[in-house]
């Protein structure tokens, strides 16, 4: 059956460029991924890295800043990249659906959380007002809100803010999106918090059926909840695989960083956790060879040239180090970066 | 419900009883400001004068006179006026109230409409042509003085082209009371209206503009935007509705100030008897029974215009009624 071998979404060379003040900066470059339906891609990388630049663009909310995206970005076998801006936004909300890392801002202040839910409901489907009602009030029983009826008249104002993150999680999957993209859901969320959310987007991955796309920064988040992980640096894709692979036997060095900065749960209490030395490149000073080799502890003279990310196979990396040199390289990145 | 509106009936007390107090010892406790000398006339001697304060009990002590004003004007409502004796004061005012309602009410239908258009029109596009011509506009209408463009219409559409198809139907100066002529008040306070509203359209629509593109660097836009909204319903719905708010306090400013005589140019210019122009006249000739009863009028609907404003507020943003 081809039509199952398809993926739901297919992003192939994925290019994002911004006019800057002194020339084009490329802030995605040839980001390539699958999504299938029902799955959790967790997309890790640092601020900057251009994880939500990448997804934004799949969405076409880039359009009215200027930016030019290349590429081409394939749902259910449609191009989605050139697509009119009037079928961009019929897909939005409707067939792929976002929630942002900062619910206190995420919704507009003046209108309750049931009206902002309804207005959606009504956008992309033909319900009647008592029956987006209806639908936004099950949604919020859905998403954990106690009392759903009542919030459903409340102001974002006066609830608090995990409660707002599931009012935002209930709005985007009112109408069963396919696609559900979560920018950093749990970032602006305390920690107790940030559990339940992720739980109840784990949960709501098989209540809804919906693949979800899971944009963070913290490889503990990525962990729990993932399929599968791509790893993202300066705007590419350093890493990518399952999520048991990329924990058990990560080959970017930029990949061990990020695991090492994760404090250890069981043995000795490390005096200081390793980190990665030195900053990210800006995007007007890429580098010619590896954009991660100006940080990276095992970079040697091959690094020169940018390493290609593998187009086949479930587990790559851009990285030239050959498999039997990843130990001691691993080694040494981490003790490089202790002794930053 | 009860307790705010008594609230702001005490506050609106203080603030008008502070003001009177204030107008009061600026006309008639300033060294030098002796209003019987002015009643007297220039040269008046020393008898006429003692006779003018004793007739317009002037010859009593201070706190004495301001509350005899001040029960006049309120109580009994008797006070009248110094230079037409025996013409009454309270009357003047309720004649002059609905001339300067009609046109500051209509030269506020005309601005709110304006700058919503204009605004909204200019923050579709932020620094394509239409936005930059429309603020350009703006800014011409804010620098226009408002006696200057009232002169320019006057003499366009009452000399120059009169006669013309275009300006025909365009009554002689004055005022007609809605109730007797309403076709005829309409007519009258059109172009007035029309001109008051220049200045502040131009205003409001730069307001309007920055404010709605401010708006739009929101987050909530931005989820408006992944909801699938259309981007008109952002722009209107959305961006608006919060830009409003700001939009709001400023209105009940100006408002207010406008009915409180703040429009006396414009009616002078075009001859209508409202408040502004009964300010005007009564501080020609330093009418002061009369310029103490415009004052608390025209503080009496700033503070009622800030009331409004208050009320419009937690209509319009949730956040304030919980506050």
């Amino acid at each position: 059956m081809p039509e199952l071998a398809t993926p739901l979404l297919q992003v192939r060379d994925l290019r994002v460029t911004f006019q800057g003040a002194e020339g084009p900066l490329r802030a995605v470059d040839g980001v390539s991924f699958d999504l299938a339906a029902g799955e959790i891609l967790g997309i890790v990388g640092e601020s900057g890295a251009g994880k939500s630049v990448t997804l934004l663009s799949v969405l076409g909310l880039l359009g009215h800043t200027g930016a030019v995206v290349e590429g081409s970005v394939r749902f259910k076998r449609r191009e989605l990249v050139g697509l009119p801006p009037r079928e961009l936004q019929r897909l939005r909300g409707g067939d792929i659906a976002m929630v942002f890392q900062d619910p206190m801002t995420a919704l507009t202040p003046v209108y309750s959380i049931g009206w902002q839910i309804v207005e959606q409901l009504r956008a992309h489907s033909g319900l009647s007002k008592a029956a987006s009602k209806a639908r936004a009030i099950e949604l919020l029983a859905a998403v954990g809100l106690p009392n759903p009826a009542v919030q459903f008249e409340r102001f974002p104002h006066q609830i608090s803010g995990g409660m707002r993150q599931r009012a935002v999680i209930a709005m985007a999957l009112s109408c069963s999106p396919a696609v559900l993209v979560a920018d950093e859901p749990t970032s602006a969320l305390d920690v107790t918090v940030q559990a339940q959310i992720l739980e109840l987007i784990h949960r709501l991955r098989s209540d809804f059926g919906s693949a979800v796309v899971l944009i963070t920064h913290d490889m503990g988040v990525v962990a729990g909840l993932a399929d599968r992980v791509m790893v993202m640096y300066a705007g590419r894709v350093m890493e990518r695989g399952s999520a048991r692979a990329l924990f058990e036997a990560a080959m970017h060095p930029y990949t061990w960083g990020l695991l090492g900065s994760i404090p250890p749960l069981s043995g000795p209490r490390p005096r200081r956790l390793p980190s990665i030395v030195g900053m990210p490149p800006a995007p007007d000073a890429m580098p010619s060879g590896c954009v991660f080799a100006p940080r990276c502890a095992a970079a040697d003279a091959r690094c020169a040239t940018r390493p290609a990310l593998p187009a086949q196979g479930l587990h790559a990396a851009a990285c030239v180090l050959a498999p039997d040199e990843r130990a001691a390289a691993r080694a040494r990145c981490l003790q490089g970066g202790l002794n930053a | 419900m009860i307790r705010p509106l008594l609230a702001r009936l005490a506050q609106m007390i203080f603030v008008m009883a502070g003001i009177s107090v204030v107008t009061f010892a600026i006309f008639f406790a300033t060294p030098g400001a002796d209003p019987s000398a002015r009643i007297a006339g220039r040269n008046a001697s020393p008898e006429t004068l003692a006779a003018v304060r004793l007739s317009f009990g002037l010859n009593r002590p201070l706190p004495v006179q301001y509350g005899l004003l001040m029960k006049r004007l309120f109580v009994t409502q008797d006070l009248t006026s110094f230079m037409n004796r025996g013409e009454l004061v309270v009357p003047q005012i309720f004649a002059a109230t609905p001339v300067t309602l009609s046109l500051v009410g209509g030269a506020a239908l005309l601005w709110v409409g304006g700058a919503l258009l204009f605004g909204v029109l200019a923050a579709l596009r932020p620094g394509r042509m239409l936005d930059r011509g429309l603020m350009v506009l703006g800014l011409v209408g804010i620098s226009m003085p408002v006696y200057w463009l009232g002169a320019v219409v006057n003499l366009v559409t009452q000399s120059r082209l009169h006669e013309t198809w275009l300006f025909s139907w365009v009554p002689p100066l004055g005022y007609v009371a809605f109730a007797d002529d309403p076709w005829g008040w309409f007519k009258v306070l059109l172009l007035p209206s029309f001109t008051l509203s220049v200045f502040y359209i131009g205003l409001y629509s730069r307001v309007l503009r920055s404010a709605l593109i401010e708006a739009h660097q929101e987050d909530y836009i931005r989820t408006a935007r992944a909801k699938g909204l259309s981007e008109r319903r952002i722009l209107l719905v959305h961006a608006l509705r919060m830009s409003l708010v700001s939009v709001v306090t400023l209105f009940g400013l100006d408002f207010g100030a406008l009915v409180g005589g703040g429009a006396l140019l414009t009616e002078v210019v075009f001859g209508l008897p409202g408040i502004g122009k009964l300010t005007y006249d009564a501080l020609q000739t330093l009418d002061l029974p009369v310029i103490m009863a415009t004052v608390m009028y025209a503080s009496f609907f700033v503070v009622a215009a800030n009331a409004l404003v208050d009320m419009l507020y937690a209509f319009i943003d949730p956040r304030v009624r919980d506050a």
